[in-house]
């Protein structure tokens, strides 16, 4: 019969031993990895591509009527318009992927592929796996938020160094945003709840909170739920910062609100899915 | 240190699910090097022991103790030690043959280099070296589960859990995965496997239990309860008749059980030839004769009154 030593022993010598809780989760995060090499190139490509269009089309496109009705004695939006929609796109760019990585991989593990039913008969934890997913969804937010910074620099939407920070304000939404989603999708059976967080949350929040036009232009009454949504505060953020009308005050506000919506989320996204996973 | 070499323990292991009950108080022993067995229908409670002994499902009640260990307290380390065949499938259909195994063995922490070796050792053991590079979405039934079993190896396991291995798989690929399997077992790994396939049950098994109902109702070697549930031979009857239970009456004595089922008359009795004589001398002429040996069919539907499978 193996003794305990004998255990470590061998284990040290096949070169397998169980990893410390700190890093046990980094397994699964190299699993998504993995996955993700498969279909890279496309999302490489849309992700260069994405900004090209975008700035292109409603930074210069609709921006030269924006700032010609500026010019003309209009309110315009105080700064060239490319200048003023890239900020709030990198943002909202970042939101879209976290939350289209949120719903249906996130269902897909737990349903018809189970690759969290796989990891959980290891020695991985269900917060592992959380983390696991959630660290890979922080990358790809990643994998698209700098080719936008690289674009919007050449096309000259961006032109301080300060867009570096931005970029991190962009990331940091990409968790917000994912982790809430990501609770509600462990526990989806059917994919309705998906579209209606595209249709009444993902979407009317990249229309409307502040992306392409500042929210006093809103109704009063609608300012104040554009206000609430994690997407505000980092669109606000962003635009602050490559704008350089940052400040220390305001800034850090709407880092605390983003911090708290990731700290909500993220617990959320623990009981969720230990009700789910570890029943 | 646990003594006698019995691997898993369990007392009063219950599980609940709200108003129902899945698994009612079961006391179960697995030892060391055998291969232990949970037979019963679908919804008796098999799959939900499984989870619980695999450390992915906690008990509402009673004791359970892996290796050792305490499930509540050692989910992780447990699970390092276990090999679990699921059910259904998690191979990652987009991955390669051999990248599944390699990324499973990055789970449990082993390294890179460690894991190429283990997955060319293991890719050998499942037959499927020529497919290592194909991805797995094309593969047959029959190979994924070979993967599968294979990928649950990846770690050395004390003790290989598998729930309905077999399921769904034709006969050939189901004396494959047999093989595989009693090799494994003549390497010293511990097997604790569910069915519902009574000839997986007796091929296999040392030792098993019947479940039916969240309950275990017998518990020995596949020999020890055909003998101690119902004979050696059975003599299966078919009439051309609507009720059996009429003719089954008038072959009252003939065995040492007459049992009717709805399509045919059961006969259990040591000796099935003169079973067989003992019938004709009535005079009755059944449609068809089959005598056999008694299975762990034969003692499910002695203990429950109903058949293995629906």
């Amino acid at each position: 019969m193996t003794t305990t030593h004998d255990r470590a022993a061998a284990a040290l010598q096949s070169g397998r031993a169980p990893l410390p809780p700190a890093r046990r989760w980094l397994p699964a995060l190299e699993f998504w990895l993995r996955a993700y090499r498969r279909s890279w190139r496309g999302s490489a490509f849309s992700g260069f591509v994405a900004p090209l269009l975008y700035l292109g089309s409603l930074g210069y496109g609709l921006g030269r009527l924006v700032d010609d009705g500026g010019r003309a004695g209009g309110a315009g939006v105080g700064v060239a318009y490319a200048a003023f929609v890239a900020p709030g796109l990198l943002a909202a760019n970042a939101m879209q992927t976290a939350v289209g990585e949120s719903t249906y991989p996130v269902m897909g593990a737990v349903k018809w592929l189970r690759q969290y039913l796989a990891m959980l008969a290891t020695p991985l934890t269900v917060t592992d796996v959380l983390l696991g997913h959630v660290a890979y969804i922080v990358l790809r937010v990643v994998f698209v938020t700098v080719p936008f910074v690289v674009v919007g620099a050449l096309l000259g939407a961006f032109t301080t160094p300060w867009v570096a920070l931005a970029a991190l304000v962009a990331v940091l939404a990409g968790a917000v945003h994912a982790l809430p989603v990501m609770a509600f999708a462990v526990r989806a059976e059917d994919d309705t709840g998906f579209s209606m967080i595209f249709r009444f949350g993902a979407i009317p929040m990249f229309l409307f909170a502040g992306t392409f036009f500042p929210t006093d232009e809103l109704p009063a009454v609608l300012q104040p739920v554009a206000w609430a949504t994690p997407l505000w505060h980092a669109t606000t953020l962003c635009r602050d910062l490559t704008l350089g009308t940052a400040q220390w005050g305001s800034g850090l506000a709407h880092l605390g609100y983003l911090a708290a919506w990731l700290v909500v989320g993220a617990l959320l996204a623990v009981r969720s899915y230990t009700g789910r996973l570890a029943d | 240190m646990v003594g006698e070499g019995a691997l898993i323990r369990a007392r009063g292991l219950t599980k609940r699910f709200g108003d129902v009950t899945a698994v009612d108080g079961i006391d179960v022993e697995v030892r060391r090097g055998e291969a232990f067995g949970f037979l019963g229908p679908n919804g008796a409670g098999k799959s939900s022991t499984m989870r619980m002994i695999g450390c992915v499902s906690r008990p509402t009640a009673g004791d359970l103790s892996i290796l050792g260990l305490d499930p509540r307290r050692d989910g992780p380390a447990i699970r390092a030690r276990l090999g679990v065949v699921p059910q259904l499938d998690s191979l990652d259909e987009e991955l390669t043959v051999r990248e599944n195994l390699v990324v499973y063995g990055r789970y449990f922490g082993m390294s890179r280099a460690a894991v190429r070796a283990k997955a060319t050792e293991l890719l050998e053991f499942a037959q499927l070296t020529e497919r290592a590079g194909s991805r797995v979405e094309p593969l047959s039934g029959g190979m994924k589960r070979r993967l599968t079993i294979a990928r649950a190896l990846v770690n050395d396991p004390e003790i290989l859990l598998l729930d309905e291995p077999t399921t769904g798989l034709d006969p050939q690929a189901r004396h494959v995965l047999w093989d595989r399997l009693f090799r494994l077992k003549r390497q010293g790994v511990t097997l604790v496997l569910t069915t519902h396939y009574m000839d997986e049950a007796e091929q296999l098994c040392d030792r098993l239990v019947v479940m039916d109902g969240g309950r275990i109702v017998a518990e020995g070697s596949p020999r020890e309860l055909i003998e101690r549930y119902s004979s050696r031979e059975v003599v299966e009857l078919r009439f051309a008749a609507d009720d059996h239970a009429p003719i089954a009456e008038r072959l009252d004595g003939l065995a040492a059980r007459v049992e009717p089922l709805p399509d045919r008359v059961l006969l259990y009795t040591d000796d099935g030839d003169a079973a067989v004589r003992a019938v004709e001398a009535t005079g009755l002429v059944p449609l068809s004769v089959l005598a056999r040996r008694s299975t762990l069919e034969d003692v499910f539907l002695r203990l429950t009154g109903r058949t293995l499978v629906d």
